[in-house]
């Protein structure tokens, strides 16, 4: 299905483009940002630096209906198209990281047993999740193991009594301390599994990580899982597709909400960059008159609109099915990361030493636009993938344009 | 060649620089196919053939070559 207010191509006259939102995406657009403004704006530095989210705020989110913006409403959910459920992330992105990151592993999780999960576990945990009842949290990166996941050291094993035995040690989970239901990766006898995780399983147990550079108010999280009994039934998909499959879906979701995200980010670093530089004057006039200045505003605001034009992309591609989205949404997340923090390495040098002061806010932004360069893949392994496939592309075009010149040389009379 | 298998080895076709591979190749057994493949294979069942791959359907013989593919296609059909 072709998202509504997203047509690339109109297949009546040669080729259009067109990204004017729907009347209802607008409307969707427009009450995400006021709320983000209200909720979230006023209160995003505060968290920042008592590293903390109040759970009222989640609970308010969930009460907006953003908790359950990926689920089908025949499960409470708002159901969202991909764009909305973007400019979504993009709005709250652009208050806070953190709660960004909520979004992105809540989602993550929903996504994940939406796409693959039983219809018992459908029917379990998609309406609370949908109310926020529950939150949902992603558990694969180890101590010894982030980019690297494939090679994760927990350890599940099936017993007779029908339940698997977990082991293992997760790090650098966002909303660790929050969340009631883990996305857990592990092997189950050397096979990649996901299992479905519950806080109040016997042997499980959350150590808050603190005094990170970013996502500061994002509670992450050490799990420690000793010996828990998962039943069979928690196991999501089958033993041997956890990342092929599983992993894979959570992280396009993903993926896709850091990329919004980054675009939120970097607008409100340009914002942020506006404001100033059209307050403050030096030598006599005010800073958005000097050229090397403009120089700085120009790039934040042309990279940013790339970014958004790049994530509307993405939207179109998912809406629609399209395989090729899982290469694009590496490709405009791995763009988007470079620009937030492009952008919000701009705005504190617009800002000059006020820019490191705690009295604004694009010192928060430029520590949480790094920790987007990391999560979800980081940008070298987003390299790999774009780079790889840019050339397996390039080698198929020529093939495809040898065949044809093959084929009009035989057909050629003369 | 029928009209499914011809579908995939197009669709195959834009992942490796072979596409016309023996049939019964395991795919993924060769490395012939990235690690976003999987995924990607599922998302081109669906959309092509209307199919809805679920979790009961996480089954490596069905997508494992040319072969299995086709057969998983032409009996959900």
């Amino acid at each position: 299905m072709q998202s509504p207010g997203l047509s690339l191509k109109d297949s009546n006259r040669s080729t259009t483009m067109d990204f004017e939102l729907t009347a209802e995406q607008q409307s969707a657009k427009d009450r995400f940002r006021e709320w983000v403004d209200r909720n979230i704006v006023p209160v995003a530095d505060e968290h920042d630096a008592s590293e903390e989210t109040p759970p009222e705020l989640i609970a308010n989110m969930a009460s907006a209906g953003f908790l359950g913006g990926v689920i089908s409403p025949e499960y409470g959910g708002g159901g969202m198209d991909a764009l909305t459920w973007g400019l979504l992330c993009e709005q709250v992105g652009r208050g806070s990281a953190s709660l960004l990151s909520l979004l992105t592993v809540h989602g993550m999780v929903s996504q994940v047993i939406s796409r693959w999960g039983s219809d018992q576990q459908r029917k379990k945990w998609l309406p609370k999740l949908a109310s926020g009842e529950v939150v949902g949290a992603f558990g694969l990166s180890e101590p010894k193991h982030g980019s690297d996941a494939g090679n994760i050291e927990s350890e599940a094993s099936l017993q007779e009594e029908g339940y698997y035995l977990l082991n293992g040690e997760k790090r650098w989970i966002s909303y660790g301390m929050t969340a009631t239901l883990f996305l857990i990766f592990a092997k189950a006898d050397g096979k990649m599994t996901a299992f479905l995780v519950e806080r109040n399983m016997e042997g499980f147990r959350s150590e808050p990580i603190r005094g990170m550079l970013g996502f500061r108010a994002a509670g992450l999280a050490r799990l420690v899982l000793k010996d828990i009994k998962v039943p069979a039934e928690n196991v999501v998909g089958k033993p041997g597709f956890g990342f092929s499959h599983i992993a894979s879906t959570a992280l396009d979701l993903g993926r896709y909400c850091i990329a919004w995200g980054c675009t939120g980010l970097s607008q409100a670093a340009l914002d942020a960059a506006l404001d100033y530089s059209g307050e403050r004057k030096q030598f006599g006039k005010q800073l958005n008159e000097h050229q090397l200045i403009q120089e700085m505003l120009s790039d934040m605001i042309v990279n940013t609109k790339a970014a958004r034009l790049m994530c509307y992309h993405a939207a179109f591609l998912k809406e629609s099915g399209e395989p090729s989205m899982l290469l694009e949404t590496s490709a405009v997340k791995y763009y988007t990361s470079r620009v937030a923090v492009s952008s919000a390495n701009s705005a504190i040098q617009i800002h000059g030493a006020n820019g490191f002061s705690s009295d604004y806010p694009v010192q928060r932004y430029y520590r949480d636009a790094k920790i987007m360069e990391v999560i979800e893949g980081s940008s070298q392994i987003q390299q790999i993938i774009i780079a790889r496939s840019g050339y397996q592309q390039h080698l198929v075009e020529k093939r495809d344009r040898a065949a044809k010149v093959n084929t009009s040389v035989t057909s050629d009379p003369q | 060649m029928n009209t499914v298998e011809s579908s995939i080895r197009s669709f195959l076709g834009k992942y490796v620089s072979d596409p016309d591979i023996d049939a019964d190749l395991d795919l993924f057994a060769s490395g012939m196919v990235s690690s976003l493949y999987a995924m990607q294979l599922v998302l081109f069942v669906e959309k092509e053939y209307g199919i809805e791959i679920a979790n009961e359907d996480l089954d490596y013989e069905n997508f494992k070559s040319v072969n299995a593919i086709t057969g998983f296609i032409t009996e959900r059909q």
